[in-house]
């Protein structure tokens, strides 16, 4: 990727602006707390009954009205911002005369969707309209559990003009049935000058996070589905048709590099600190976190797309069962669609917008072009033809064969 | 009376309170005044109930159940089945995060205590009217959150950041030398964290002393090590088990430093807990390890406890 010129500064914004993923990192142990209290509060009484008493599948939209209302939890730094408030939101609201409640609380999957459980176990509204939840076991099991309101694709005709034939239909949702796209982004490698220098080339390859000369300065994800995926790209196995027994191969390459001494640790969010400040020279990393730091003062790293491709995640919106305005939460999912309203996100959030057709709009924004013509934003079919996407658990079991077989690398 | 004037040493029972004669005299004491002590105790008792000991037989009997198993990701919930397995796998799985994490504590109570011990016995002897200025120094850089002061060491010994990178630039440190996600960044972080938990209490202790048994000492041609040694040290005894308490108990199950400070190789049993709960939703295992765990620490006190003497655990707080 080449060197982009300071596209904050030229829009004028002065705030360091922190990644979504960056923001919180810590805010996480706060959440736990509270997410035992729900935990507890989810296994104790009433655990044995059968979930979800409200029926998902009997959702009839006809008999739906606006509420001129709309609950929307999201990732923090996730959605365009401009001296506190949040433009393409404000746009909407005088469209349509849908008030936006727009929290940014979901600081991870795990932690956000035991929040919620209760509630959706007992059948109780969870207080939101919208949620934004990444591809994974979180997502199948709001799915599997008919948590979540069906969508009626016809009342989004943005999504079926504009939306990128690469997230239309996906594998842990086909046909769009509960979910579209909010953004997605590619988890591959990214790099300091110092690891050119130990390596005496550039990194190019999954294999280079094995390579001795890095010793102690290769960072890893503690999260185990990127972690595992890697491990399995390392050994050229395609993560998303993986068995059981490649799990195992691919967690003895990582205990290997392990036992090597090469990892520095296995990171949260803090990855990007880590890589910042020279701890780790070559790291696993989210392609909008580097994207961001180049903006924010280390124009010095990069994010490579290593020989051996790099996984695709989904960020998607959804509608959890119990939701008291479904209507003008579709409304909203049809107005992120929009090709304006997805540039102007495009040119804050700098992950992969899912309406391709943003592009030359994203250019002509002030400052805008280096955003409009990076792969990472907007992907092209070279781009798409790397990518490789996650095993899709069949169940809690199989769930558990992943989480035994990768954990005690990371907890070791 | 007289046996009230003893002090007991040994037994575990509190001594019989004083008969109040009045009431010998009259007979049977009254209801209410016989209740009272139970009314008393009511609200702490209520509170325990409610937010201890409920919530704990709830998460014991959740280390027995085992999900119900379902196609795909149905959530059936949990059937309680007796079933002893997580406490086999919590012991088989995650035997050297429990000695890693109670090493670890050992080490950070070890570290405050050599630490904070000058610190309060200076405070306590030699503070004069600042005492309460130097207790209030000690405490403040604590006025800023725990995780905030983390992630600052984190900055601060960073491989690029100021203090290695001056380190090597003389000289003092070997090139690539890093301190960082290794078992001492961990310790030392806990350690730093405890510090306060440590001193508060030997200040306390220290302060009570009564100074005319220091001069006593001097007056019976101790020598000043002496007095530290046969005076100053057994009667801060109390001091010492109280931070120990302070201290050892959270740092067992600290996760944070080690989420920040660690690596590889420093998985504290608090991560492998957090991890079992919120990310694998595995709740059985994680209550399982959170018992083990508990019992661990209850039975290491009891022989703590017995060491330090037979004496009531409330008499050292």
């Amino acid at each position: 990727m080449e060197r982009t010129p300071d596209a904050a500064l030229i829009r004028g914004l002065t705030q360091r602006r922190i990644s979504r993923r960056d923001a919180l990192r810590y805010a996480g142990i706060g959440a736990g707390a509270i997410g035992l209290a729900a935990l507890l509060d989810a296994c104790g009484v009433g655990s044995s009954s059968a979930a979800g008493s409200a029926s998902a599948a009997a959702f009839d939209w006809s008999q739906q009205t606006l509420h001129h209302q709309l609950n929307f939890a999201n990732w923090p730094y996730y959605i365009d911002t401009s001296h506190g408030t949040h433009p393409t939101l404000d746009t909407f609201t005088q469209q349509t005369g849908i008030q936006v409640n727009y929290k940014p609380v979901i600081n991870d999957n795990q932690g956000f969707y035991a929040k919620i459980k209760p509630e959706l176990e007992e059948g109780k509204p969870t207080g939101w309209d919208i949620i934004v939840i990444t591809n994974g076991a979180q997502l199948s099991e709001l799915i599997d559990n008919q948590w979540l309101i069906p969508l009626d694709l016809s009342k989004l005709p943005n999504f079926t003009k504009y939306a990128s034939d690469s997230i239309k239909s996906p594998s842990y949702d086909p046909g769009n049935t509960y979910s579209v796209v909010w953004q997605s982004g590619f988890t591959g490698l990214a790099y300091s000058p110092k690891a050119t220098e130990a390596l005496g080339r550039e990194p190019d390859s999954v294999d280079d996070l094995w390579d001795p000369s890095l010793a102690g300065h290769v960072g890893m994800m503690s999260d185990n589905t990127e972690l595992g995926s890697i491990g399995l790209l390392k050994l050229g196995i395609e993560p998303s048709t993986s068995t059981p027994a490649d799990w195992t191969k691919a967690a003895q390459a990582l205990q290997q590099q392990k036992d090597a001494g090469i990892p520095r640790g296995y990171f949260d969010q803090g990855y990007i600190n880590q890589l910042e400040d020279d701890n780790t020279w070559l790291t696993q990393a989210w392609s909008g976190d580097v994207f961001l730091a180049n903006q924010t003062g280390y124009p010095e790293l990069k994010f490579i797309v290593p020989k051996e491709g790099v996984m695709f995640w989904h960020d998607n919106m959804l509608i959890p069962v119990g939701a008291a305005n479904p209507l003008d939460a579709l409304t909203y999912m049809n107005y992120a669609y929009d090709p304006h309203v997805a540039a102007l996100m495009a040119n804050y959030i700098w992950y992969v917008t899912p309406v391709p057709s943003a592009k030359p709009i994203v250019a002509s924004l002030p400052g805008g072009k280096p955003v409009a013509d990076s792969p990472l934003v907007f992907p092209d079919q070279a781009m798409i033809d790397q990518t490789h996407t996650y095993y899709v658990y069949t169940g809690t079991e199989d769930l558990d064969q992943w989480n035994n077989t990768f954990d005690p690398i990371i907890t070791g | 009376m007289e046996q009230h004037l003893r002090s007991d040493h040994h037994g575990l029972e509190r001594p019989a309170p004083a008969p109040d004669l009045r009431e010998l005299e009259r007979g049977k004491p009254r209801l209410g005044k016989r209740l009272a002590p139970y009314g008393l105790i009511g609200p702490g008792g209520l509170w325990l109930a409610i937010f201890f000991l409920i919530p704990m037989v709830a998460m014991f009997l959740l280390s027995l159940e085992t999900p119900v198993p379902s196609q795909g990701f149905k959530d059936l919930g949990y059937r309680f089945t007796w079933h002893l397995g997580e406490y086999a796998t919590a012991l088989s799985m995650f035997h050297t995060q429990f000695i890693r994490s109670l090493v670890y504590a050992a080490i950070v109570t070890g570290l405050t205590l050599i630490v904070g011990y000058p610190v309060a016995y200076w405070i306590a002897f030699k503070g004069g009217r600042h005492k309460t200025t130097f207790l209030f120094l000690l405490l403040l850089p604590f006025f800023v959150s725990f995780v905030i002061r983390s992630l600052a060491w984190q900055f601060i010994l960073s491989d690029g950041g100021i203090v290695l990178t001056a380190l090597e630039r003389i000289h003092v440190l070997p090139q690539g030398f890093h301190i960082l996600s290794t078992p001492t960044a961990v310790i030392a972080g806990i350690a730093y964290n405890s510090l306060p938990f440590m001193v508060l209490p030997l200040y306390v202790s220290l302060e009570k002393i009564d100074r005319s048994l220091i001069e006593a000492a001097g007056d019976l041609y101790s020598t000043p090590r002496d007095v530290i040694r046969k005076v100053v040290l057994p009667l801060s005894v109390p001091g010492i088990f109280a931070g120990f308490l302070l201290t050892f108990i959270p740092a067992v199950g600290d996760y944070v430093n080690n989420d920040i400070l660690g690596g590889t190789n420093t998985t504290m049993i608090g991560n492998v807990i957090q991890r079992a709960f919120l990310n694998d939703q595995n709740y059985p295992l994680a209550s399982a390890l959170s018992f083990i765990l508990m019992l661990v620490l209850l039975v290491g006190i009891i022989l703590y406890a017995r060491v330090l003497g037979t004496r009531q655990i409330e008499e050292y707080l």
